[in-house]
Protein backbone atom coordinates (compact mmCIF):
# COMPACT_ATOMS: atom_id res chain seq x y z
CA UNK A 1 0.00 0.00 0.00
CA UNK A 2 1.23 3.54 -0.38
CA UNK A 3 0.38 7.02 1.22
CA UNK A 4 -0.39 10.27 -0.57
CA UNK A 5 0.70 14.09 0.38
CA UNK A 6 -0.09 17.03 -1.03
CA UNK A 7 1.99 19.96 -1.40
CA UNK A 8 -0.13 23.18 -1.13
CA UNK A 9 2.22 25.65 -2.93
CA UNK A 10 2.76 23.49 -5.55
CA UNK A 11 -0.21 25.05 -7.84
CA UNK A 12 -0.82 21.45 -9.35
CA UNK A 13 -4.70 20.75 -8.92
CA UNK A 14 -4.85 18.24 -5.42
CA UNK A 15 -6.55 15.33 -7.70
CA UNK A 16 -3.87 15.10 -10.23
CA UNK A 17 -1.09 15.38 -7.38
CA UNK A 18 -2.86 12.02 -6.57
CA UNK A 19 -2.36 10.77 -9.92
CA UNK A 20 1.15 12.02 -10.46
CA UNK A 21 2.32 10.49 -7.03
CA UNK A 22 0.55 7.14 -8.33
CA UNK A 23 2.60 7.00 -11.83
CA UNK A 24 5.43 7.77 -9.48
CA UNK A 25 5.47 4.80 -7.29
CA UNK A 26 4.65 2.65 -10.65
CA UNK A 27 7.63 4.11 -12.28
CA UNK A 28 9.37 3.37 -9.31
CA UNK A 29 8.52 -0.13 -8.80
CA UNK A 30 6.63 0.46 -5.49
CA UNK A 31 2.99 -0.57 -7.49
CA UNK A 32 2.38 -3.45 -9.80
CA UNK A 33 -0.26 -4.77 -11.31
CA UNK A 34 -3.20 -6.09 -9.58
CA UNK A 35 -2.34 -3.73 -6.18
CA UNK A 36 -5.04 -2.15 -4.13
CA UNK A 37 -4.78 1.09 -4.09
CA UNK A 38 -5.98 3.20 -0.61
CA UNK A 39 -9.38 3.05 -0.30
CA UNK A 40 -10.76 6.73 -0.65
CA UNK A 41 -11.95 6.42 2.79
CA UNK A 42 -8.41 5.91 3.81
CA UNK A 43 -6.77 8.68 1.95
CA UNK A 44 -9.53 11.14 3.69
CA UNK A 45 -8.71 10.03 6.98
CA UNK A 46 -4.87 10.18 6.33
CA UNK A 47 -4.55 13.75 4.38
CA UNK A 48 -8.10 15.28 5.47
CA UNK A 49 -8.76 15.99 1.98
CA UNK A 50 -12.54 15.87 0.03
CA UNK A 51 -13.51 12.43 -1.31
CA UNK A 52 -14.73 13.85 -4.10
CA UNK A 53 -10.71 15.08 -5.31
CA UNK A 54 -9.83 11.44 -4.45
CA UNK A 55 -12.22 10.11 -6.39
CA UNK A 56 -11.34 12.34 -9.23
CA UNK A 57 -7.68 10.90 -9.22
CA UNK A 58 -8.84 7.49 -9.31
CA UNK A 59 -11.29 7.97 -12.37
CA UNK A 60 -8.46 9.52 -13.72
CA UNK A 61 -6.41 6.49 -13.29
CA UNK A 62 -8.83 4.42 -14.78
CA UNK A 63 -9.71 7.05 -18.05
CA UNK A 64 -5.27 6.63 -18.54
CA UNK A 65 -5.90 2.54 -18.18
CA UNK A 66 -3.37 2.34 -15.49
CA UNK A 67 -6.29 1.11 -12.69
CA UNK A 68 -9.99 -0.25 -12.54
CA UNK A 69 -12.34 -0.17 -10.01
CA UNK A 70 -13.87 -3.25 -8.08
CA UNK A 71 -17.82 -2.29 -7.32
CA UNK A 72 -18.05 -2.66 -3.08
CA UNK A 73 -13.81 -3.76 -2.84
CA UNK A 74 -11.57 -1.01 -3.74
CA UNK A 75 -9.41 0.51 -6.92
CA UNK A 76 -6.81 -1.78 -8.44
CA UNK A 77 -3.86 -1.32 -10.29
CA UNK A 78 -3.86 -3.00 -14.03
CA UNK A 79 -0.55 -2.92 -15.12
CA UNK A 80 2.95 -1.93 -14.04
CA UNK A 81 4.96 0.71 -15.76
CA UNK A 82 8.22 -0.03 -17.05
CA UNK A 83 11.31 0.46 -15.26
CA UNK A 84 11.97 3.32 -18.11
CA UNK A 85 14.68 5.54 -16.28
CA UNK A 86 16.47 8.87 -16.79
CA UNK A 87 19.29 7.16 -18.28
CA UNK A 88 16.83 5.21 -20.81
CA UNK A 89 15.93 8.99 -22.12
CA UNK A 90 19.25 10.37 -22.87
CA UNK A 91 18.75 11.73 -26.10
CA UNK A 92 16.25 13.44 -25.00
CA UNK A 93 18.30 14.93 -21.90
CA UNK A 94 21.04 15.96 -24.43
CA UNK A 95 17.95 18.35 -26.32
CA UNK A 96 17.33 19.81 -23.16
CA UNK A 97 20.76 20.50 -22.76
CA UNK A 98 20.94 21.96 -26.00
CA UNK A 99 18.33 24.08 -25.58
CA UNK A 100 19.06 25.45 -22.47
CA UNK A 101 22.63 26.07 -23.98
CA UNK A 102 20.35 28.19 -26.55
CA UNK A 103 18.09 30.00 -23.61
CA UNK A 104 21.42 30.92 -22.23
CA UNK A 105 22.72 32.53 -25.35
CA UNK A 106 19.81 33.93 -25.54
CA UNK A 107 20.36 35.98 -22.34
CA UNK A 108 18.07 34.33 -20.51
CA UNK A 109 19.20 33.10 -16.67
CA UNK A 110 18.29 29.97 -14.59
CA UNK A 111 14.75 31.92 -13.37
CA UNK A 112 14.53 32.68 -16.72
CA UNK A 113 14.81 29.40 -17.76
CA UNK A 114 12.73 27.50 -15.10
CA UNK A 115 10.23 30.13 -15.65
CA UNK A 116 9.79 29.41 -19.61
CA UNK A 117 9.84 25.92 -18.35
CA UNK A 118 7.20 26.03 -15.99
CA UNK A 119 4.81 28.11 -18.12
CA UNK A 120 5.13 25.59 -20.78
CA UNK A 121 4.84 22.65 -18.83
CA UNK A 122 1.58 23.62 -17.36
CA UNK A 123 -0.65 24.70 -20.77
CA UNK A 124 -0.39 21.12 -20.48
CA UNK A 125 0.59 19.39 -17.80
CA UNK A 126 -0.78 15.62 -18.80
CA UNK A 127 0.39 15.76 -22.16
CA UNK A 128 -3.20 15.65 -23.60
CA UNK A 129 -3.94 16.48 -27.46
CA UNK B 1 -30.33 16.09 -8.79
CA UNK B 2 -31.19 18.94 -7.05
CA UNK B 3 -28.97 21.56 -5.86
CA UNK B 4 -27.45 21.91 -2.59
CA UNK B 5 -28.53 25.91 -2.21
CA UNK B 6 -30.38 28.41 -4.73
CA UNK B 7 -30.81 31.99 -3.96
CA UNK B 8 -32.27 34.75 -6.46
CA UNK B 9 -31.92 38.34 -5.29
CA UNK B 10 -31.77 37.27 -1.46
CA UNK B 11 -31.25 40.06 0.39
CA UNK B 12 -31.57 40.26 4.49
CA UNK B 13 -32.02 43.77 6.49
CA UNK B 14 -31.32 44.62 9.96
CA UNK B 15 -33.12 48.02 10.75
CA UNK B 16 -31.07 50.07 8.07
CA UNK B 17 -28.15 47.50 7.67
CA UNK B 18 -27.54 45.52 4.63
CA UNK B 19 -26.62 42.26 5.97
CA UNK B 20 -26.83 40.54 2.48
CA UNK B 21 -27.90 41.96 -0.98
CA UNK B 22 -28.62 41.08 -3.74
CA UNK B 23 -27.51 37.08 -3.49
CA UNK B 24 -27.90 35.05 -6.51
CA UNK B 25 -26.21 31.72 -6.21
CA UNK B 26 -26.73 28.19 -7.97
CA UNK B 27 -24.89 25.78 -6.22
CA UNK B 28 -24.67 21.74 -7.13
CA UNK B 29 -25.22 18.76 -4.98
CA UNK B 30 -22.37 16.89 -3.71
CA UNK B 31 -19.81 19.74 -3.07
CA UNK B 32 -17.92 20.66 0.20
CA UNK B 33 -18.74 24.10 0.10
CA UNK B 34 -16.06 26.94 1.42
CA UNK B 35 -17.97 29.79 2.56
CA UNK B 36 -14.98 32.45 3.00
CA UNK B 37 -15.16 36.43 3.94
CA UNK B 38 -14.51 38.93 6.33
CA UNK B 39 -16.07 39.41 9.58
CA UNK B 40 -19.30 40.85 9.25
CA UNK B 41 -19.74 39.94 5.45
CA UNK B 42 -22.74 38.41 5.76
CA UNK B 43 -21.66 34.77 6.36
CA UNK B 44 -23.36 33.73 9.40
CA UNK B 45 -26.93 35.41 7.81
CA UNK B 46 -26.79 33.28 4.66
CA UNK B 47 -26.22 30.66 6.90
CA UNK B 48 -29.01 30.61 9.39
CA UNK B 49 -31.19 31.74 6.29
CA UNK B 50 -30.55 28.53 4.42
CA UNK B 51 -31.59 26.33 7.85
CA UNK B 52 -34.61 28.54 7.82
CA UNK B 53 -33.09 30.16 11.19
CA UNK B 54 -33.96 33.74 9.51
CA UNK B 55 -36.21 34.71 7.34
CA UNK B 56 -34.95 36.47 4.25
CA UNK B 57 -36.36 40.01 4.06
CA UNK B 58 -36.33 39.94 -0.13
CA UNK B 59 -35.69 37.26 -2.61
CA UNK B 60 -36.17 33.74 -3.24
CA UNK B 61 -34.17 30.50 -1.94
CA UNK B 62 -34.42 26.94 -1.63
CA UNK B 63 -31.88 24.42 0.05
CA UNK B 64 -32.38 20.82 -1.31
CA UNK B 65 -35.21 21.73 -3.34
CA UNK B 66 -37.53 23.10 -1.13
CA UNK B 67 -37.91 26.32 1.43
CA UNK B 68 -35.94 26.27 4.36
CA UNK B 69 -37.02 25.03 7.40
CA UNK B 70 -40.47 24.69 5.74
CA UNK B 71 -41.76 21.14 7.61
CA UNK B 72 -40.35 18.89 9.87
CA UNK B 73 -38.85 16.76 7.37
CA UNK B 74 -36.77 19.27 5.33
CA UNK B 75 -35.55 20.14 9.35
CA UNK B 76 -34.57 16.57 9.39
CA UNK B 77 -32.75 17.13 5.87
CA UNK B 78 -30.42 19.80 6.78
CA UNK B 79 -27.63 19.72 10.12
CA UNK B 80 -26.13 23.54 11.86
CA UNK B 81 -23.77 23.69 13.77
CA UNK B 82 -23.67 27.31 14.67
CA UNK B 83 -20.72 29.88 15.21
CA UNK B 84 -17.94 28.51 18.06
CA UNK B 85 -19.96 24.74 18.19
CA UNK B 86 -22.09 25.31 21.04
CA UNK B 87 -23.24 22.61 23.63
CA UNK B 88 -25.11 22.05 26.46
CA UNK B 89 -22.19 23.15 29.21
CA UNK B 90 -24.13 21.23 32.07
CA UNK B 91 -24.94 17.96 30.09
CA UNK B 92 -23.20 14.89 30.02
CA UNK B 93 -21.64 13.98 26.55
CA UNK B 94 -23.97 11.21 27.10
CA UNK B 95 -26.93 13.59 27.13
CA UNK B 96 -26.30 15.58 24.32
CA UNK B 97 -26.71 11.94 22.34
CA UNK B 98 -29.79 10.71 24.20
CA UNK B 99 -31.20 14.48 23.79
CA UNK B 100 -30.00 14.09 20.02
CA UNK B 101 -31.85 10.70 19.63
CA UNK B 102 -35.30 12.42 20.89
CA UNK B 103 -34.88 15.47 18.76
CA UNK B 104 -34.39 13.62 15.63
CA UNK B 105 -36.17 10.82 13.98
CA UNK B 106 -33.69 9.64 11.65
CA UNK B 107 -30.98 9.76 14.69
CA UNK B 108 -28.28 6.69 14.09
CA UNK B 109 -27.09 6.11 17.46
CA UNK B 110 -24.80 3.67 16.80
CA UNK B 111 -23.00 5.88 14.58
CA UNK B 112 -23.28 8.58 17.35
CA UNK B 113 -21.92 5.70 20.12
CA UNK B 114 -19.06 4.62 17.99
CA UNK B 115 -17.95 8.50 17.07
CA UNK B 116 -18.35 9.34 20.86
CA UNK B 117 -15.88 5.87 21.25
CA UNK B 118 -13.00 7.13 18.79
CA UNK B 119 -12.94 10.33 19.77
CA UNK B 120 -12.11 9.05 23.31
CA UNK B 121 -14.36 10.91 24.62
CA UNK B 122 -15.91 10.03 28.37
CA UNK B 123 -20.15 9.89 28.04
CA UNK B 124 -20.17 10.85 31.49
CA UNK B 125 -17.83 14.06 31.07
CA UNK B 126 -20.32 17.46 31.21
CA UNK B 127 -19.51 19.21 27.89
CA UNK B 128 -18.36 22.26 29.61
CA UNK B 129 -15.33 20.22 31.12
CA UNK B 130 -14.54 19.78 27.34
CA UNK B 131 -11.40 21.41 25.63
CA UNK B 132 -12.64 23.09 22.80
CA UNK B 133 -11.62 20.91 19.84
CA UNK B 134 -13.58 18.14 22.00
CA UNK B 135 -16.53 20.46 22.33
CA UNK B 136 -16.24 21.25 18.46
CA UNK B 137 -16.65 17.38 17.58
CA UNK B 138 -19.20 16.64 20.14
CA UNK B 139 -21.53 19.51 17.94
CA UNK B 140 -20.41 17.75 15.01
CA UNK B 141 -20.96 14.08 16.28
CA UNK B 142 -24.67 15.94 16.83
CA UNK B 143 -25.32 17.13 13.73
CA UNK B 144 -23.90 13.95 11.90
CA UNK B 145 -26.09 11.75 13.42
CA UNK B 146 -28.46 13.10 12.66
CA UNK B 147 -27.57 11.55 9.30
CA UNK B 148 -28.36 15.37 7.13
CA UNK B 149 -28.29 15.58 3.51
CA UNK B 150 -26.25 18.86 4.37
CA UNK B 151 -24.75 19.88 6.72
CA UNK B 152 -24.17 23.41 7.33
CA UNK B 153 -21.25 24.55 9.79
CA UNK B 154 -20.75 28.65 10.49
CA UNK B 155 -17.08 29.06 11.54
CA UNK B 156 -16.72 25.31 13.13
CA UNK B 157 -12.66 25.76 13.27
CA UNK B 158 -11.74 29.66 14.27
CA UNK B 159 -11.29 29.06 17.80
CA UNK B 160 -9.10 25.71 17.38
CA UNK B 161 -5.79 25.00 17.76
CA UNK B 162 -4.02 23.74 14.15
CA UNK B 163 -4.01 19.52 15.39
CA UNK B 164 -7.45 20.47 17.08
CA UNK B 165 -8.73 21.65 13.33
CA UNK B 166 -6.91 19.70 11.61
CA UNK B 167 -8.83 16.59 13.43
CA UNK B 168 -12.41 18.18 12.98
CA UNK B 169 -11.75 18.73 9.39
CA UNK B 170 -11.00 14.93 9.23
CA UNK B 171 -13.78 13.91 11.29
CA UNK B 172 -15.94 15.96 8.79
CA UNK B 173 -14.14 14.70 5.59
CA UNK B 174 -14.52 10.76 6.94
CA UNK B 175 -18.44 11.55 7.09
CA UNK B 176 -18.75 13.24 3.51
CA UNK B 177 -17.15 9.94 2.30
CA UNK B 178 -19.37 7.48 4.10
CA UNK B 179 -22.64 9.34 4.02
CA UNK B 180 -22.40 11.34 0.56
CA UNK B 181 -23.14 14.21 2.72
CA UNK B 182 -23.33 17.94 1.47
CA UNK B 183 -21.20 20.77 3.21
CA UNK B 184 -21.67 24.22 3.68
CA UNK B 185 -18.51 25.62 5.85
CA UNK B 186 -17.83 28.80 6.74
CA UNK B 187 -14.39 30.70 7.63
CA UNK B 188 -12.45 33.87 7.50
CA UNK B 189 -9.24 31.50 7.03
CA UNK B 190 -9.01 30.25 3.71
CA UNK B 191 -5.68 27.81 4.47
CA UNK B 192 -8.81 25.72 6.60
CA UNK B 193 -10.90 25.21 3.19
CA UNK B 194 -7.82 24.56 0.82
CA UNK B 195 -7.85 21.03 0.89
CA UNK B 196 -11.81 20.36 1.95
CA UNK B 197 -13.66 22.22 -0.54
CA UNK B 198 -14.37 21.93 -3.46
CA UNK B 199 -16.80 24.75 -4.18
CA UNK B 200 -16.64 28.73 -2.96
CA UNK B 201 -18.30 31.25 -2.32
CA UNK B 202 -16.75 34.64 -1.47
CA UNK B 203 -19.05 37.07 0.38
CA UNK B 204 -17.97 40.79 0.91
CA UNK B 205 -19.83 43.55 1.83
CA UNK B 206 -22.97 41.42 2.05
CA UNK B 207 -22.55 40.42 -1.90
CA UNK B 208 -21.35 37.66 -3.29
CA UNK B 209 -18.10 38.55 -4.83
CA UNK B 210 -17.04 35.15 -6.55
CA UNK B 211 -18.73 31.44 -6.81
CA UNK B 212 -17.53 28.57 -8.75
CA UNK B 213 -16.03 25.16 -8.45
CA UNK B 214 -12.40 25.89 -6.91
CA UNK B 215 -10.36 23.91 -9.39
CA UNK B 216 -11.81 26.15 -12.13
CA UNK B 217 -11.72 29.66 -10.58
CA UNK B 218 -8.10 28.29 -10.30
CA UNK B 219 -7.68 27.52 -13.31
CA UNK B 220 -9.56 30.91 -14.70
CA UNK B 221 -7.53 33.55 -12.69
CA UNK B 222 -3.71 34.63 -13.47
CA UNK B 223 -1.58 37.20 -12.30
CA UNK B 224 0.29 39.32 -15.32
CA UNK B 225 3.35 40.99 -14.57
CA UNK B 226 4.57 43.36 -17.38
CA UNK B 227 6.32 46.95 -18.34
CA UNK B 228 3.41 49.63 -17.10
CA UNK B 229 0.69 49.36 -19.60
CA UNK B 230 -3.21 50.64 -19.94
CA UNK B 231 -5.28 47.87 -18.98
CA UNK B 232 -7.03 48.97 -22.21
CA UNK B 233 -3.82 47.22 -23.71
CA UNK B 234 -4.41 43.83 -23.24
CA UNK B 235 -5.53 41.39 -25.31
CA UNK B 236 -9.49 40.84 -25.60
CA UNK B 237 -11.10 38.23 -23.47
CA UNK B 238 -9.32 38.61 -20.15
CA UNK B 239 -10.95 40.34 -17.60
CA UNK B 240 -8.96 42.50 -14.83
CA UNK B 241 -10.68 41.63 -11.43
CA UNK B 242 -7.71 44.29 -10.33
CA UNK B 243 -5.14 46.21 -11.50
CA UNK B 244 -1.53 47.95 -9.62
CA UNK B 245 1.08 50.01 -11.26
CA UNK B 246 4.11 51.44 -10.30
CA UNK B 247 5.61 54.06 -12.25
CA UNK B 248 7.72 51.15 -14.68
CA UNK B 249 5.53 48.32 -13.59
CA UNK B 250 1.95 46.70 -13.76
CA UNK B 251 0.37 44.12 -12.47
CA UNK B 252 -2.58 42.52 -13.62
CA UNK B 253 -5.15 39.73 -11.71
CA UNK B 254 -7.12 38.89 -14.99
CA UNK B 255 -9.44 36.18 -15.47
CA UNK B 256 -10.01 33.99 -18.72
CA UNK B 257 -12.22 31.46 -19.97
CA UNK B 258 -9.39 30.01 -22.51
CA UNK B 259 -5.23 29.82 -21.93
CA UNK B 260 -3.61 33.12 -21.57
CA UNK B 261 -2.10 33.38 -25.03
CA UNK B 262 1.84 34.52 -25.38
CA UNK B 263 3.24 38.10 -24.78
CA UNK B 264 5.65 40.57 -23.31
CA UNK B 265 4.63 39.32 -19.51
CA UNK B 266 4.69 36.83 -16.82
CA UNK B 267 2.06 34.71 -16.25
CA UNK B 268 1.66 33.25 -12.97
CA UNK B 269 -1.13 30.79 -11.27
CA UNK B 270 -2.91 31.79 -8.41
CA UNK B 271 -3.09 30.02 -5.33
CA UNK B 272 -6.84 29.65 -2.91
CA UNK B 273 -5.60 32.97 -0.50
CA UNK B 274 -4.03 34.97 -3.11
CA UNK B 275 -7.85 34.96 -5.50
CA UNK B 276 -10.20 35.22 -2.37
CA UNK B 277 -7.77 38.05 -1.28
CA UNK B 278 -7.97 39.64 -4.56
CA UNK B 279 -11.60 39.56 -4.76
CA UNK B 280 -12.19 40.95 -0.85
CA UNK B 281 -9.59 43.41 -1.71
CA UNK B 282 -11.48 44.51 -5.25
CA UNK B 283 -14.61 44.69 -3.19
CA UNK B 284 -13.02 47.16 -0.34
CA UNK B 285 -11.85 49.19 -3.85
CA UNK B 286 -15.08 49.23 -6.02
CA UNK B 287 -13.53 52.35 -7.69
CA UNK B 288 -10.32 50.33 -9.06
CA UNK B 289 -12.89 47.34 -10.48
CA UNK B 290 -14.08 48.77 -13.94
CA UNK B 291 -16.69 46.98 -16.34
CA UNK B 292 -15.21 43.52 -17.37
CA UNK B 293 -13.96 43.54 -21.68
CA UNK B 294 -14.65 40.87 -23.66
CA UNK B 295 -14.93 38.02 -21.21
CA UNK B 296 -18.52 37.03 -19.33
CA UNK B 297 -19.87 35.30 -16.21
Amino acid sequence: MIEFHLDARSGVAPYLQIVWQVRQALLLGLLAEGDQLPTVKEVVTKVVINPNTVSKAYRELEHQGLAAAKPGVGTFITQSLGQASLADHAPLQEELRAWMRKARAAGLTGPGIEAMFQSTFRENPEGEK
Amino acid sequence: MTAILQARSLGKTYGRRDALTECTLEIPPGHVVGLVGPNGAGKTTLLKIACGMLAPTTGHIEVLGNQPGADPAQLARVGYVAQDTPTYSNLTVADHLTLGAKLNPGWDALLAHARIDQLGLDPKQKAGKLSGGQRAQLALTVAVAKRPELLILDEPVASLDPLARRDFLRHLMESVAENSTSVILSSHLVSDLERVCDYLVVLVSSRVQLAGETEDLLAQHHRLVCARRDQADLPDGLEVILADHTDRQSTFIVRSQTQIPAGDWVADQLDLEDLVLTYMERAAAPTQSQPPRGASR
